[in-house]
């Protein structure tokens, strides 16, 4: 199959590939990038473990053509950690609160966490189970990952954790 | 002594021991994409394979041509049945004594079922050219219902047991029957009901569903023809096992197969058996030499990998009045699906079901358990539980409310007149088990205190008088759930796994600075074992958990384990852990002794190291001892400090709990609220808080899902209706209840550290607690038993049925 030149920048370095025009997003990603922190789980756009954020959204990858994000600009979870190497707030509230155990969907939700804390920066736990509800796991039972972007979402804020109410 | 002289809180806190909140480990690498899962090996030149699938669930394979699918560019090769007779690898055998088609072989047995395996560049090349596979099939008439497998004119599924009227486990009565399992004591049991003054009888299914882990199945199989040997990269649970397994049917020599268990995203259960992908993978790379990864997608895994339960059983009660029981009557029918592929200890046909008694003291019971066939997919994996005790906890916490209802007695209190009492442990059920330790009645009062039970009774019936009124829609159930499971299998005078005894196993390195390195033969699917095992050496052996990495998962390097499933890690791997460490402490003192120039027996151990008694000033910490283990050893010794366990356990372990769910349902439109979920576990020593905290959460989520909606269901025609996401029901963190947590401690007498295992036990417990919080909702309204899942619909129905709803 005929394939297409793409560019993007990703983590903050532009980078190109070529493509075929069904080749997904996460593919690219994953394959032709070698940044494999960014997962598949459903291949149905249901459990955002392939959550990536483009273009200040959250999108999930495996429903995005490679060549429907060239020119656009891109996170995954490898650009999430602070540039001296430490973990972010969310890495390390996902840390501190058992946010997770796999660890298959973990990526996807730090990802989906970091844009919803951009869009409100201290959500209510109500408000971060709505937010965060593209994105499935199978072993947290989720309270500690809610407790997770609490905790980040205060140290973000600069203001002591504490968990917010229902 | 100074003031920088830590205190003895102090030093044992450095350790970050068992009872520890300790941070993961793991965490480090997760958070930041940085793990290393199956699909993330890439080897070069690697190839991809993916299977052809039947439509139907009964058919027979009239022809397969590949000729258009190798035109496809990037197929390489396309397998089928045909090709893999010429290695002897069309039919593999299952963990359960049958065999299984590895690709269709005549016959297509169940919908999904592997046909074809096409070989290509990459996985777009080989879904390109699978779809260019021709396959001929003639439809069979399908066998859906497993109450119609045995009836007279069902249609034959298994040709190829045509006049076998024995099975792996005894005489088969039918030819779609596999097995019939009987245990405890017929006569007895059939008096006591005779005698009865109240009994109970009714049908109670536990539906089928799947484990589905976010991860799927998946592999890589690498063979190097010049060395002859065959690396796999796979998600399995039991790594030395598939080992094992390929080593006997694929005839390698074991020392020539490195199995490599990664890190896994997810198992329960469903990573504990050998799939078609596998063996076609491994095919793939020994014919075109090189490597061939295989990853499911998400369909595949729902329909085609291992599910779980599917159990109906018809359960009875013998009662006095006053709401004693006298006796237990089980009889399931078990729906196994087109081949018997149950991931069960080899001489388990039904697991452990006879757990079955429960917390209760059964003078007698009586079980038995009638596996069939039908075109299904085949499974029956231990999803989140130890070997079908999750159908047997929910068989009898339902049938114990239905008692209480007959009786008119509240089910809490029917729970704590027919408890085993503390004095009667060890306990030995009707059953033939030997329960460890317990304490019911105080973990039964615990949580009717803290949730305020009571009132939450009252509550109900202002309620349900209100509703009588007219004056609400909605009804409010309460679940409670006692729940006693068996786990840590076990002991090796009645378990194994194709003729392994299922011990397990630790083999702990001490480093000159006092540093280490335990491997093991559990493999970690989230359970955070890289964490816990290190706090179970710290405190054994007084060096931090920080100093002692711990690996997982590589066949060549770890000793032989059976690997993580049914809750068994802690309860045998955790025995080993401990059992090695006191072999390194051992050695340790003798060292100890002889730099301090004492005798042995003149030292005590204290937190971090050995003091001479009498003498606190005379003092060696481990980690000065594992620096003279490598130079000046007593003489005659050996140097190095280092020791290997192979922990065979005495017993099982017996961890329980009190759950109680407070559920509010809207009549009109069957949707259901968790108000409070209350879970109270004692899963004796407690090594992790934070992770146990965890596990119960995580489990009480599955156990939500499967009581609620969560279903791999069928049409007349075998189709398979609930084949994704979109209609499997996989809760978000929307409809997720909030879970309480709580606990006591009840070691087991027979661990070395007292622990019992606990990452099985929510769903264990939870599921009864749901189902049983929507039955007691409708059980004022003249119900006995609504079957689950309980989804909207059905309550709807529910309540249609009952007349609450015009």
């Amino acid at each position: 199959m005929a394939k297409t030149r793409v560019t993007m920048k990703v983590n903050g370095a532009e980078v190109e590939g070529l493509v075929e025009p069904r080749t997904l997003l996460v593919h690219f990603i994953r394959e032709n990038l070698q940044l494999t922190g960014t997962h598949v789980g459903c291949e149905t756009t249901h459990c955002g473990a392939c959550t990536v954020d483009l273009d200040g959204m959250s999108v999930k990858s495996c429903t995005v053509f490679a060549v429907q994000a060239d020119g656009s600009e891109i996170t995954t979870i490898e650009g999430m950690a602070n540039p001296d190497g430490s973990l972010s707030a969310l890495q390390e509230g996902f840390r501190m609160m058992h946010g997770l155990q796999c660890g298959f969907c973990t990526p996807g939700m730090i990802m989906r966490a970091h844009r919803l804390l951009q869009e409100n920066s201290s959500p209510t736990e109500q408000e971060i189970r709505i937010g965060m509800s593209g994105n499935l796991c199978r072993c947290t039972g989720y309270q500690n990952i809610v407790r997770a972007i609490q905790y980040a979402a205060a140290k973000l804020n600069n203001v002591e954790f504490k968990e917010a109410a229902e | 002594m100074n003031d920088m002289t830590p205190t003895r809180e102090q030093r044992t806190a450095a350790l970050e021991g068992m009872g520890c909140k300790r941070k993961r480990v793991e965490d480090i690498r997760f958070t930041q994409g940085k793990g290393n899962y199956v699909d993330d090996v890439k080897l070069p030149g690697m190839l991809h394979g993916d299977f052809v699938r039947s439509p139907h669930a009964h058919a027979r394979v009239k022809s397969i041509k590949t000729e258009e699918a190798l035109k496809v560019p990037g197929v390489l090769a396309v397998i089928t049945a045909e090709t893999l007779k010429t290695v002897n690898l069309a039919w593999m055998p299952t963990l359960a004594g049958d065999v299984q088609m590895v690709l269709a072989d005549g016959k297509v047995l169940f919908q999904n079922q592997e046909v074809a395996f096409v070989i290509a560049t990459d996985r777009y090349a080989a879904d390109d050219g699978l779809n260019k596979v021709e396959v001929e099939y003639e439809q069979l008439a399908p066998l859906v219902d497993p109450f119609k497998a045995m009836d007279q004119d069902a249609p034959v599924l298994r040709e190829d047991l045509a006049g076998k009227t024995t099975g792996a486990h005894g005489p088969r009565k039918h030819h779609n029957h596999i097995f019939e399992w009987t245990v405890g004591d017929k006569d007895l049991t059939d008096t006591a009901f005779r005698k009865a003054e109240v009994t109970i009888k009714e049908m109670i299914s536990y539906h089928r569903t799947h484990p589905s882990p976010l991860e799927t199945c998946q592999c890589v199989c690498s063979f190097d023809k010049v060395k002859g040997e065959l690396t796999i990269w796979g998600t399995f649970q039991a790594p030395h096992v598939i080992r094992t397994v390929v080593s006997l049917i694929a005839k390698l020599p074991e020392q020539k197969i490195h199995v490599i268990a990664p890190d896994i995203g997810g198992g329960f259960g469903n990573k504990v058996g050998a799939y078609p992908g596998y063996i076609c993978a491994a095919v793939a790379s020994i014919v075109t030499g090189k490597p061939v990864k295989w990853v499911e997608d998400r369909i595949e895994n729902l329909t085609a990998t291992s599910f779980a339960r599917d159990y109906h059983m018809t359960t009875e009660i013998a009662a006095t009045r006053e709401g004693k029981v006298t006796g237990l009557r089980v009889h399931v029918l078990a729906d196994h699906g087109a081949f018997d592929a149950c991931a069960d200890p080899s001489k388990w046909p039904a697991g452990f079901f006879n757990i079955v008694t429960g917390s209760y003291d059964f003078p007698t019971a009586h079980l038995t358990v009638d596996g069939v066939y039908t075109n299904k997919a085949p499974g029956g994996v231990a999803y989140r539980c130890s070997f079908r005790v999750t159908e047997a906890a929910y068989c009898i916490e339902r049938a114990m409310d239905i008692l209480a209802q007959k009786l008119g007695m509240d089910p809490a209190e029917l729970r704590l007149k027919n408890f085993i009492k503390p004095e009667q442990f060890p306990y030995h059920s009707a059953l033939g088990w030997e329960y460890d330790s317990g304490d019911y009645h105080t973990a039964m009062r615990k949580m009717m205190e803290v949730t305020d039970y009571a009132a939450l009774r009252k509550e109900q019936a202002s309620r349900r008088a209100a509703f009588k009124r007219g004056e609400t829609r909605e009804i409010m159930g309460l679940g409670v759930s006692f729940f006693t499971e068996i786990v840590g299998a076990g002991p090796s005078k009645n378990c194994d796994i194709l003729g392994i005894a299922m011990f397990d196993s630790c083999e702990i390195r001490m480093h000159p600075t006092g540093a280490g390195i335990a491997r093991m033969g559990t493999k970690s699917q989230g359970q955070g074992h890289e964490t816990t095992w290190a706090q179970i050496i710290a405190t054994e052996i007084g060096i931090p958990a920080d100093n002692i990495m711990v690996e997982e998962g590589n066949t060549d390097t770890a000793p032989y384990g059976l690997g993580t499933y049914g809750s068994r890690s802690t309860p045998v791997a955790g025995a080993a852990i401990a059992m090695a460490a006191r072999k390194i402490k051992a050695k340790a003192q003798m060292i100890a002794a002889y730099k301090l120039e004492v005798h042995e027996d003149d030292l005590e151990w204290d937190i971090d190291g050995f003091r001479v008694k009498g003498l606190p000033e005379k003092f060696m910490s481990m980690k000065d001892i594992c620096w003279a283990a490598y130079n000046s050893v007593p003489p005659g010794m050996e140097p190095g400090l280092e020791a290997v366990s192979y922990y065979d356990p005495p017993n099982m372990t017996y961890p329980f709990g009190a759950y109680l769910c407070v559920m509010d349902i809207d009549v009109d439109t069957g949707v259901y609220k968790v108000r409070r979920f209350y879970a109270l576990d004692d899963c004796g020593t407690r090594i992790n808080p934070m992770i146990i905290e965890g596990q119960v959460h995580g489990g009480l989520t599955e156990a939500f899902a499967i009581a609620m909606g969560q279903e791999i269901r069928y049409d007349d025609t075998g189709n398979v209706v609930t084949g994704s996401f979109m209609d499997f029901f996989m809760p978000t963190m929307v409809e997720t209840p909030h879970w309480e947590t709580d606990f006591t401690v009840t070691p087991s007498p027979h661990h070395p550290i007292g622990a019992k295992g606990v990452g099985e036990s929510p769903n264990v417990g939870g599921v009864p607690a749901f189902s049983n919080a929507v039955n007691d909702a409708f059980s004022f309204l003249g119900s006995t038993h609504i079957q689950m899942p309980h989804d909207f619909w059905r309550n709807w129905q529910a309540a249609k049925t009952l007349g609450a709803v015009a």
